[in-house]
C-alpha cells in the first residue's frame, strides 16, 4: 500500500461550539474536505450552515471565546494547524492561505489609501521600501484589472465602486503568492454583470496560479459555473460531496435535490413550478436527533429520526449523508420528486 | 386587454444633491427616476430588473405617494394619483400596499404580529370592524401560511421568511387590488424564497391582485412575471412580455444582464454566450450623454453619445427597446 501523499488543505471531523449549557449551539458537528493545488472546490449551502465558521476555524482567525473549537483536524501540506503556535498560523496567514469576504468595504480600512493596504504587507512581509511597496501594489492593482491603477493607488476605499473594492481586496490577498485562497462569497453583494467579472478574474487567477480556491456561497448558478468538486452543507455537517456534473445531474441527498428545485432560473420555461424544500433550517441548539435533515424530508422513515446517517461511499468520489443515498442517485432527476408535499 | 389599474407615464423623480452645512447649496441632481412610463393590468405580474440604483425603489417610493414625484403623471384606475388628497388619498390606500425587502426592519419590533397585520385596520375601521378585528388578523395568518395561534408572538420570534409572510399579510389586510413588491424574497434562503414565491403566486390567484415586482433577479421575475421592464440609470430600456425579453432581448444591456446570470447547470459550462460588460454602472448624478448605457456598451457607436434612443418597437424586432441598433440576440457578437 502506497502512502497518498498529503493533500494541500484537508479539514477532517471538525467540531465548532458557541455558547454555554442550554444555549449551546452545535454549529459544526464533523465538517471534512480537502482541497489541492490548481483546483475548486465549492462549499454551498444556506445562511447558519456552518461554511463561514468552517473557514474560519481554517485561517484560525475564529474568535475563541465565544467559539469552541471541539475536535478535528485542519491540515495545510500535512502540517496539523490546531493547536500549532499562533507565531507559525500568523506566518501562513497571507503567506500560504488567505482569505476574501463578501464585504469588501468593511474589510478595508477607511482611513488608509487602497494602496497602502496592499503596500504594507511588502513592506512587513518583504522588508520592501516604502516606494518599492506602492508600486508593487499598483501592480497588483493592476493584475486585477483596475483601470489607472497607477494613479488609483493613492485613493482611498470610499472613492472604489463596489466591484473595484472586491478587485482591491483580491489583490491585497494575493500580494504574498498564497498557494491556498479562500473567498467567502465573494460576489454576494455585487451586481450579476460585476459578479460575472469577478468570478471570472478569480477563476483566471487560479488557474495561472496553479493555487487551491475554496469558495464559498450559497448560489447554485455561480457553483455550476466554476467548481471542480462540490461539499453541500446542512446544519453544520457535509451532507453531499462529489464533482460538480455528477452532483446536478445524479443528487444523492434530498436536501441536495430540494436546493436545485427551490432555484428559479432564467432559462426556465414560463410557468415551471418551483417545488421548495417546506419547513426551516433546524436551530443549531436543537438539532433534530437522527438526520438532522429528517423534518422536512419527503422521504423520512423511522430509521431516519432515529439514526444519524454517516456520509455513504456511492462510487467514484461521491458520497451522501442520506440512509437510501444509493436510491436516489439512480433515480431519474428529471422526474419530479415527492417535494410537492410543501406545508404552506 | 383590460384598461390599465396603474398608468405611468414620463415619471421623473430627482434628488438634489447639496454641499455645505449653513449655506446649502444645491450643487447637482440625482437623477435616480429619468423619465418612466408603465402600464399595470389587474392581475397581472409586472417585473422591474435592473442592478442597484437603477431607480427601482424610488419608482416604488413615488408610485406608493411615500415622495412627491418631480414630474410626470400616474393614474390609478383612471384619476390622477398625484392629485389624489384627504378621504380620497385614504382611500385609495386601501387598493395599493407595498412589501418591503428587508423582513429584518421592516416590521416593528415592538408589535406583536397581531397589532402588525391588524394595524391597517385602524386606518380603515370600516373593513374589520373591532370585534371582529381578531378573527380577521388569523384569517390573514392562515392565508400566508402562518400559525394563527401564533398572533401575540413579537417579529424577532419568527424567521426571515415568516417576517417576509407577515408582511405580506399586512399589505392583503385591506384586500388590496395592487402590491408593490420591492425585492421581497433578496435577503431570502433559496429554500425559503422558493415558499414565498409560490405563496405569491397563490395569492394572486386566489384574490386577481396585480404586482409590480421589482427584483435584480432575473430569475425570480422569469419565474412570476407577465410582463417585464428592464432598467438601467433611471429609464426603462426595454420592455416586452417575460417570453419577448427571456428569449428575444434586443437591448445589449438586456442581452448582456441575461448572459451575466449563472445557471445552476454544469452541463451548460463553456456553452452559453458570454457577453461581458466592461467596468460598473455610472453615477447616476451625472449620466452619460446620448444612450446612458454607451460606456459600457459592446456596441457603442458615435451616434450614440448624441442622441437618446427612443424605447419604440425597430425594425426585426417584436417589443420595445430603446437602443439604435436593437437586434435579436444572435446578431450581437459574443466579444
Ligand atoms: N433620498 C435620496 N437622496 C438622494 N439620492 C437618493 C435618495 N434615494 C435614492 N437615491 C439615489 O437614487 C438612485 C436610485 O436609488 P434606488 O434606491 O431607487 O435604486 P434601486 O434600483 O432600488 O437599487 P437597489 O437594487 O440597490 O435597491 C441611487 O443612485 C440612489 O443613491
Ligand atoms: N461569533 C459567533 N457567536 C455566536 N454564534 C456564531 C458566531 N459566529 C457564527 N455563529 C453561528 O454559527 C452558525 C454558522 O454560522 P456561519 O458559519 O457564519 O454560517 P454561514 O454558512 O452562513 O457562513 C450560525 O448559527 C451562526 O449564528
Ligand atoms: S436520511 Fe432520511 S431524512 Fe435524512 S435525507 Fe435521507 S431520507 Fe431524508
Ligand atoms: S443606443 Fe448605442 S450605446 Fe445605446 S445600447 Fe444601443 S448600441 Fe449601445
Ligand atoms: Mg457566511
Ligand atoms: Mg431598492
Amino acid at each position: 500500500m502506497t502512502v497518498a501523499a498529503s493533500h494541500l488543505l484537508e479539514v477532517e471531523d471538525l467540531h465548532v461550539e458557541f455558547g454555554q449549557g442550554r444555549d449551546t449551539a452545535s454549529v459544526l458537528n464533523g465538517v471534512g474536505y480537502h482541497v489541492d493545488e490548481g483546483e475548486t472546490l465549492a462549499v454551498l449551502g444556506e445562511s447558519g450552515s456552518g461554511k463561514s465558521v468552517t473557514a474560519q476555524t481554517v485561517m484560525g482567525i475564529l474568535d475563541t471565546p465565544p467559539g469552541r473549537i471541539t475536535g478535528g483536524s485542519v491540515r495545510f501540506r500535512g502540517e496539523e494547524l490546531l493547536g500549532a503556535d499562533p507565531e507559525r498560523r500568523r506566518m501562513l496567514r497571507g503567506e500560504s492561505m488567505a482569505m476574501i469576504f463578501q464585504d469588501a468595504l468593511s474589510a478595508l480600512n477607511p482611513v488608509y489609501s487602497v494602496g497602502f493596504q496592499i503596500a504594507e504587507q511588502f513592506r512587513f512581509r518583504r522588508g520592501m521600501s516604502r516606494k518599492d511597496a506602492m508600486a508593487r501594489a499598483a501592480e497588483m492593482l493592476d493584475l486585477v484589472r483596475i483601470p489607472n491603477a497607477k494613479q488609483r493607488v493613492r485613493e482611498y476605499p470610499h472613492q472604489f465602486s463596489g466591484g473595484m473594492r472586491q478587485r482591491a481586496m483580491i489583490a491585497m490577498s494575493l500580494a504574498l503568492d498564497p498557494e491556498l485562497l479562500i473567498a467567502d462569497e465573494p460576489t454576494t453583494a455585487l451586481d450579476v454583470t460585476v459578479q460575472a467579472q469577478i468570478m471570472e478574474l478569480l477563476d483566471e487567477l487560479r488557474r495561472e496560479r496553479g493555487m487551491g480556491l475554496i469558495l464559498i456561497t450559497h448560489d447554485l448558478g455561480v457553483v455550476a459555473e466554476v467548481a471542480d468538486r462540490i461539499a453541500v452543507m446542512y446544519a453544520g455537517r457535509i451532507v453531499e460531496h462529489t464533482d460538480a456534473a455528477t452532483l446536478y445531474a445524479h443528487p444523492g441527498h434530498p436536501y441536495t435535490r430540494g436546493l436545485m428545485d427551490s432555484v428559479p432560473r432564467v432559462d426556465d420555461v414560463a410557468g415551471a413550478a418551483l417545488r421548495p424544500i417546506p419547513g426551516l433550517p433546524p436551530s443549531l441548539s436543537a438539532i433534530p436527533p437522527g438526520c438532522p435533515f429528517h423534518p422536512r424530508c419527503a422521504h423520512a422513515e423511522d430509521v431516519c429520526a432515529a439514526e444519524v446517517p454517516l456520509l455513504r461511499e456511492l462510487g467514484g468520489d461521491h458520497q451522501a449523508a442520506c440512509h437510501f443515498a444509493e436510491r436516489f442517485v439512480a433515480e431519474d432527476p428529471d422526474r419530479p420528486t415527492t417535494h410537492e408535499v410543501v406545508s404552506r | 386587454m383590460s384598461e390599465p389599474i396603474l398608468q405611468v407615464r414620463d415619471l421623473v423623480k430627482h434628488f438634489p444633491v447639496t454641499r455645505g452645512v449653513v449655506f446649502r447649496r444645491t450643487i447637482g441632481h440625482v437623477r435616480a427616476v429619468d423619465g418612466v412610463s408603465l402600464d399595470l393590468h389587474p392581475g397581472e405580474t409586472l417585473g422591474v430588473v435592473g442592478e442597484s440604483g437603477c431607480g427601482k425603489s424610488t419608482l416604488a417610493q413615488v408610485l406608493m405617494r411615500l415622495t412627491p414625484p418631480t414630474s410626470g403623471t400616474a393614474t390609478f384606475e383612471g384619476q390622477d394619483l398625484f392629485a389624489k388628497r384627504g378621504a380620497d388619498l385614504t382611500a385609495w390606500r386601501r387598493d395599493m400596499q407595498i412589501v418591503l425587502q428587508d423582513p429584518y426592519t421592516s416590521l416593528n419590533p415592538r408589535k406583536t404580529v397581531g397589532d402588525v397585520v391588524g394595524e391597517p385596520f385602524d386606518i380603515h375601521p370600516e373593513v374589520a370592524p373591532k370585534g371582529d378585528r381578531r378573527r380577521r388578523v388569523q384569517e390573514l395568518l392562515e392565508v400566508v401560511g402562518l400559525n394563527p395561534e401564533h398572533i401575540r408572538r413579537y417579529p424577532h420570534q419568527f424567521s426571515g421568511g415568516q417576517r417576509q409572510r407577515i408582511g405580506i399579510a399586512r399589505a392583503l389586510a385591506l384586500r388590496p387590488k395592487v402590491i408593490v413588491c420591492d425585492e421581497p424574497v433578496s435577503a431570502l434562503d433559496v429554500s425559503i424564497q422558493a415558499q414565498v414565491l409560490n405563496l405569491l403566486s397563490d395569492l394572486q390567484r386566489e384574490f386577481g391582485l396585480a404586482y409590480l415586482f421589482i427584483a435584480h433577479d432575473l430569475g425570480v421575475v422569469r419565474h412570476l412575471c407577465d410582463r417585464v421592464a428592464v432598467m438601467y440609470l433611471g429609464s426603462i430600456v426595454e420592455t416586452g412580455t417575460a417570453e419577448e425579453i427571456y428569449t428575444r432581448a434586443s437591448h445589449p444591456y438586456t442581452q448582456a444582464l441575461l448572459s451575466s446570470v449563472p445557471v445552476p447547470d454544469p452541463s451548460l459550462r463553456g456553452r452559453r454566450e458570454a457577453i461581458r460588460l466592461e467596468g460598473d454602472v455610472p453615477s447616476p448624478a451625472d449620466p452619460p450623454s446620448g444612450c446612458r448605457f454607451r460606456t459600457r456598451c459592446p456596441k457603442a457607436a458615435p451616434v450614440c453619445a448624441e442622441d437618446p434612443p427612443a424605447l419604440e418597437v425597430r425594425d426585426g424586432t417584436d417589443h420595445p427597446a430603446a437602443c439604435h441598433f436593437a437586434a435579436p440576440p444572435h446578431l450581437v457578437r459574443a466579444d
